[in-house]
C-alpha cells in the first residue's frame, strides 16, 4: 500500500480525532502487546525511570483514546539491569516466550545494539531512542526516533560551534576534555576536526575514563590551558564533578558545553550557568504550543514528582521516548497493520511529525546525513532553555 | 597535538599545576584511606572481607544528604556513627552465627551490598543527588594553590582516625588484646581476652568509620547508588598495598595512589591514570606478596 505524506497527515489527524471518542468507543478486545526493556537498575537507572514514566503516560493516553486499531495496548516491560547481554536475552524472551506483537526501544547504545541483533534474527521492527553510533545500525528494519543524524560527529560539533559563535565573546581557543564513553567520545573526536575547519585553535585535548572519580588534576590542566571555550565531552554527572573541581581552584571557563549532562544537578550550580548542551526538546514554547504536548509536559511533571525524579521538566530523555511511541502509533494507524515489514516499509517512505520536529528515514541506514533535529540549550538563571536555532528558541531567549 | 582519539605524549606542567595536582591526589587519597580503614580492620583482624563497607559509607552519605536541610552534617554524623556502630556489631553477629568463612564473607557482604543499594535506589531513586552545604563553598588560597574545607576535613578525619587507631593498637591494653586475638585467638582467650567482645568492637568501629567516610562523600561528591561500586577497585588496591589489618597503611597507600593518578593526569592523558595506580599494586604484590597475608 502506497501511503503519501497527505495520508500520513490524515493518520495523524485520525489520532487526534480519537481524543474526542466517547467511552463506549474506547479500546476493546485482545490487547496488542508491545515489549521492551529498560535499565531500571544499574548505572543507567536514573535515566530509565524517565523513559518509563514517559512511556506509561503515553500508553495510558493511547488507551484512553481508543488504543491501536481499536484494541488496548499492553506494554510489557522488563528490567535489563543496564546489561546489554541481558537485554539480548530479554528481547529474545519477549519475542519467543511472551509473543509480543511489536517491540519498542531499550535505552542506550549498547543495549539497543544488543536488541537490534535479536530484532534482526526475528525480522522485527525496532524503533530506538538513543543510539549513539549510527554507522553501527545496519539492520534494515531499525529506525531511530531521537532525531539524530547519520553523522553526529560532524553535525553536532557544528551545531555547538554555531551556537558558540553567537556568544557575547565568540571563542577562538577550545579545550576538548572528553570521557571515553563511546558516543560522546566519538562526537568529541569529530569536534577536533570540525574546530580545525572553522579556524579555531585547540589548546588542550584530554581524555579520561568514564567513571573517573577525581577531576582535580583535569581541572588544573584546563585552568592552565585557559581556553575561551571548554568542550566537555561529558554525560551524566561528569559535568557537575568537573565544575566542582574547577570551582575548588577558583576557575570558571569563559564558556562551555557539556554534551549530555544530567539536567537536575546542574540547575543550582552558579558555575554551571551559561553552560550549553544538546537537546531535542525543552518544556517551553514553541515546543509546548501544541496543547497535547503541553498536557504531556504537565502530566509528566506530576508523574515524575510521584516517581521521585528530581528534575521534573520534560527534556531530551523523555522527548525521545515520547517520540518513539508517536512513531509507532502513527505507523500502525497509517498502515492499519501490526506486521513488522509493512510498518518498516511505510517508515522508509514517509515522515512522522513528533514533539520536536519531523522525523525522516530516507538516508543511509535509515538516517539522514548532515541534518538532524537537535538543538542547543543553555542554562540560564537555573533553567534550561533552547537558544539555537532561533526557530526553536524559548520566547525572548538568546545566547548569553 | 596528539592523534585523533588520544594525546599520549607527555607535557611539561607548570609548578602550579604540579602542586595543585599533588594536593588533589593527597585529598582523594585521604578518602581512599578513610574508606580503606574499616575494610582493612575487618579483613585483617576479623578475617571478614566486608564489601558492604562501601554500601554503608554511601548509606551514611545519603543519610547526611537527607538531613542536610535541617541538621548540620556533623550533627547527623553524631547520630549516624553510633547507629552504624550497632549495625557493624549486628553484621558481626550474623557472620559469626552462620560461621561464614573468609571467602564466603565476600559473597555474603556482596549480597548485602546489593540489598543496601536496592534500598537506597528505592528511597532516594537512582538519580544523582548533591548535598548543598555551607562547608562546600569554603576554600583558601595558599600561594598559587587552592585548598577547600571539605578536602581538608576528609584529610583531617583520615589522619585522625588512622593514627588514632594505630595509637590504640600500639599503646593500649585494648589494642594489644586486639592484636593478640588476631595473632592467635585461642591463646589470647587463654590469657583472659574476650575474643567475642573484641570482634563486636572492631566490627562496630569499622562501620562507624564508614559513617565518617559517608559524611566526606556527601560533602565532596555527588551521590548515586551505582557509585558504590566505583570505589571498590581502588580502595581494595589501597588496602592491599597498605597491608591488610594495618590502620595507617591504607591511608599512605591511598595517598600514593591518589598522587600517582593525579600526577599522571597532570603530565599525560588522564586515561592512563587508573593504569598507573593498578600497575603500582601489581608491582607491590609481586615484590611484597606478604602484604596480603
Amino acid at each position: 500500500m502506497k501511503i503519501d505524506r497527505r495520508r500520513a497527515l490524515a493518520a495523524g489527524g485520525a489520532i487526534l480525532s480519537t481524543l474526542a471518542l466517547p467511552p463506549a468507543l474506547r479500546a476493546q478486545g485482545k490487547p496488542i502487546r508491545i515489549g521492551s526493556t529498560l535499565p531500571l537498575t544499574g548505572p543507567l537507572a536514573s535515566l530509565a525511570i524517565i523513559h518509563k514514566v514517559t512511556a506509561e503516560i503515553y500508553v495510558d493516553n493511547l488507551n484512553k483514546r481508543g488504543g491501536l486499531l481499536g484494541r488496548p495496548i499492553e506494554w510489557v516491560l522488563r528490567d535489563d539491569q543496564s546489561k546489554p547481554e541481558l537485554t539480548r536475552t530479554l528481547y529474545e524472551q519477549l519475542i519467543t516466550a511472551d509473543k509480543v506483537d511489536l517491540v519498542q526501544s531499550p535505552y542506550a547504545t549498547a543495549s539497543i545494539l544488543a536488541a537490534m541483533g535479536v530484532a534482526q534474527r526475528y525480522s522485527k521492527l525496532l524503533l530506538h531512542t538513543s543510539f549513539g553510533i549510527p554507522k553501527l545500525a545496519k539492520y534494515e528494519m531499525q529506525f531511530q526516533t531521537a532525531g539524530s543524524p547519520f553523522d553526529p560527529e560532524n553535525v553536532w560539533p557544528n551545531h555547538i560551534f554555531d551556537a558558540a559563535a553567537k556568544l557575547p565573546k565568540p571563542p577562538k581557543t577550545v579545550a576538548i576534555v572528553t570521557s571515553k564513553f563511546p558516543s560522546v567520545h566519538a562526537i568529541s573526536v569529530g569536534a577536533r576536526e570540525v574546530l580545525k575547519k572553522r579556524g579555531l585553535t585547540e589548546v588542550l585535548h584530554l581524555e579520561y575514563e568514564f567513571g573517573n572519580r577525581d577531576y582535580g588534576a583535569i581541572a588544573a590542566r584546563i585552568k592552565e590551558a585557559n581556553p575561551d571555550f571548554l568542550w566537555g565531552g561529558t554525560n551524566g554527572i561528569d559535568p557537575v564533578l568537573m565544575l566542582d573541581a574547577m570551582k575548588k581552584i577558583d576557575y570558571r571557563p569563559p564558556a562551555q558545553v557539556h554534551l549530555f549532562p544530567a539536567p537536575g544537578p546542574m540547575l543550582k550550580m552558579p558555575e554551571a550557568q551559561g553552560s550549553l548542551a544538546l537537546t531535542t526538546f525543552e518544556s517551553h514554547p514553541p515546543f509546548t504550543d501544541d496543547p497535547t504536548i503541553a498536557q504531556f509536559v504537565k502530566t509528566y511533571g506530576e508523574r515524575a514528582k510521584e516517581a521521585g525524579i528530581p528534575y521534573t521538566a520534560v527534556d531530551l530523555q523523555s522527548a525521545i521516548m515520547y517520540a518513539a511511541w508517536q512513531v509507532l502509533e502513527t505507523a500502525v494507524t497509517a498502515t492499519r497493520s501490526l506486521d513488522d515489514k509493512t510498518l518498516a516499509a511505510w517508515l522508509k517512505k514517509n515522515e512522522v511529525k513528533v514533539l520536536f520536529g519531523t522525523l525522516r528515514w530516507n538516508g543511509p541506514q535509515n538516517y539522514v546525513e548532515g541534518a538532524d533535529l537537535y538543538k542547543i540549550k543553555q542554562l540560564q538563571q537555573g533553567r534550561w532553555m533552547v537558544v539555537h536555532p532561533a526557530q526553536w528558541a524559548a520566547p525572548g531567549a538568546k545566547i548569553i | 597535538m596528539g592523534r585523533a582519539g588520544g594525546e599520549d605524549h607527555l607535557t611539561v606542567p607548570s609548578a602550579t599545576l604540579l602542586g595543585q595536582s599533588v594536593l588533589s591526589g593527597v585529598f582523594i587519597g585521604a578518602l581512599y584511606g578513610l574508606l580503606g580503614l574499616g575494610l582493612s580492620l575487618s579483613w585483617g583482624m576479623l578475617r571478614q572481607v566486608n564489601l558492604a563497607h562501601f554500601a554503608l559509607a554511601f548509606l551514611a552519605g545519603y543519610l547526611t544528604f537527607q538531613f542536610s536541610g535541617r541538621l548540620d552534617p556533623f550533627v547527623t554524623l553524631a547520630v549516624v556513627a553510633p547507629l552504624f556502630f550497632a549495625l557493624g556489631m549486628a553484621l558481626h553477629w550474623f557472620l559469626g552465627r552462620f560461621s561464614v568463612t573468609l571467602l564466603n564473607t565476600l559473597l555474603v557482604t556482596f549480597g548485602l551490598t546489593s540489598i543496601i543499594e536496592a534500598g537506597i535506589q528505592w528511597y532516594w531513586t537512582a538519580d544523582f543527588h548533591r548535598m548543598e552545604s555551607a562547608y562546600a563553598a569554603v576554600r583558601w588560597k595558599v600561594g598559587p594553590l587552592f585548598v577547600s574545607l571539605p578536602d581538608l576535613l576528609t584529610l583531617g578525619f583520615a589522619l585522625t582516625l588512622s593514627l588514632g587507631m594505630w595509637g590504640v593498637l600500639r599503646f593500649t591494653d585494648l589494642g594489644k588484646a586486639m592484636r593478640a586475638t588476631t595473632e592467635d585467638a585461642p591463646i589470647a582467650a587463654a590469657f583472659g581476652v574476650n575474643e567475642k567482645l573484641l570482634g563486636y568492637l572492631i566490627s562496630g568501629l569499622a562501620a562507624a568509620v564508614a559513617a565518617v567516610a559517608g559524611l566526606c562523600l556527601a560533602l565532596n561528591h555527588t551521590l548515586a547508588p551505582v557509585q558504590i561500586y566505583a570505589w571498590m577497585g581502588v580502595v581494595f588496591a589501597a588496602v592491599m598495598m597498605g597491608g591488610v589489618g594495618s590502620p595507617v597503611g591504607p591511608l599512605l597507600a591511598g595517598i600514593v595512589i591518589g598522587v600517582s593518578e593525579a600526577l599522571t593526569m597532570a603530565v599525560s592523558n588522564p586515561t592512563w591514570a587508573p593504569l598507573v595506580s593498578f600497575s603500582l599494586l601489581i608491582a607491590i604484590l609481586l615484590f611484597r606478596p606478604a602484604r596480603l597475608s
